[in-house]
């Protein structure tokens, strides 16, 4: 009986550990979006406007955090697997298909449009306006009828 | 240029990083957006909502963070004291881009940063793709939008 309370506690902790995993990586995401400016529409606009006042801060946004991940993810994969779950979940499709880049394109589009892709656009609640709100349930309507005609 | 936004783009950029390199080490999963809240509010794998419904939580909470210690950063479009600017278009130029967003990124499986940074860290042949083609075609979308349809919508 000890032994299954036990193991019943060690799961839950894992549980829970999952969780403050998870706000962590959240967290850092969202502070990282509002430090680089990110999670105004404007700035990301004013870097798509290579015709325009071209501001070029959404650049070094994306180096800095292609080049941490880069070689974070390398320390993260030698270890051999994570720390709180089994196994890596790593996409395994490896070929360029309609989908992938039909559906590039359409993105592309909405986010020249607004300024906003999707990080942005939820990290930014705190300031929620009728746009905005617009803006997020439209993009949730949109990822149901993307799962329903895949 | 302007160097202050350059350098605090490239702190929030390295804070991303961190983010996405975390997660992969504790969880093992890929930091995109479109992926994990896309996936927790159409609920396709079951029983692993918790992790992502705090993820949610705490990507909201970062901006609210900033503006509490002070905030101000990085912000172009609105007041001084928030880092969260408002849209510049309408509701129904938003529920367009919005529609487009979603639909584009569940079905192109990924958006800045599930292509554009942890795609782009892994050295995926599609990640790599899509970032070109969304990123370009963004680009053109301003073009039209602010420099041949009426010149500063």
């Amino acid at each position: 009986m000890s032994e299954i309370s036990k193991r019943t506690h060690a799961v839950k902790n894992r549980g829970v550990v999952k969780i403050a995993a998870g706000y962590l990586a959240g967290l850092l995401f969202g502070l990282g979006l509002a430090i680089s400016g990110m999670t105004d529409p404007a700035r990301v606009i004013g870097f798509l406007d290579v015709a325009g006042a071209w501001d070029p801060t959404l650049m070094f946004v994306l180096g800095g955090a292609v080049v941490t991940a880069f070689v974070g993810y390398r320390v993260v994969f030698a270890r051999g697997e994570p720390l709180f779950s089994g196994s890596f979940q790593l996409p395994t499709k490896q070929t360029l298909d309609g989908k992938l880049l039909g559906g590039a394109a359409l993105f592309g589009i909405g986010w020249g449009l607004s300024g906003y892709c999707p990080g942005p656009a939820i990290a930014s609640v705190g300031g929620l306006s009728i746009p905005l709100l617009a803006l997020l349930i439209a993009m949730v309507a949109g990822w149901f009828i993307a799962k329903r005609i895949s | 240029m302007d160097w202050m936004a350059s350098l605090q783009g490239l702190v929030g950029g390295v804070l991303i990083g961190l983010s996405a390199v975390w997660l992969m080490g504790a969880l093992g999963r890929i930091a995109g957006i479109s992926g994990i809240i896309g996936n927790l509010i159409t609920q396709r794998p079951q029983g692993d909502s918790a992790w992502r419904l705090a993820f949610l939580v705490g990507l909201i909470s970062g901006p609210l963070l900033v503006m509490a210690l002070g905030g101000g950063l990085g912000n172009v479009a609105d007041a001084p004291g928030s880092v969260i600017g408002a849209p510049a278009g309408g509701v129904p130029l938003m529920l367009v881009a919005g529609l487009l967003v979603g639909l584009g990124t569940g079905l192109g499986s990924g958006c800045t940063s599930g292509h554009g940074v942890c795609g782009l860290a892994r050295l995926s042949t599609r990640s790599m793709a899509a970032t070109g083609v969304f990123l370009l075609v963004a680009i053109a979308t301003v073009y039209v939008t602010h420099h041949v349809i009426g010149g500063g919508a």
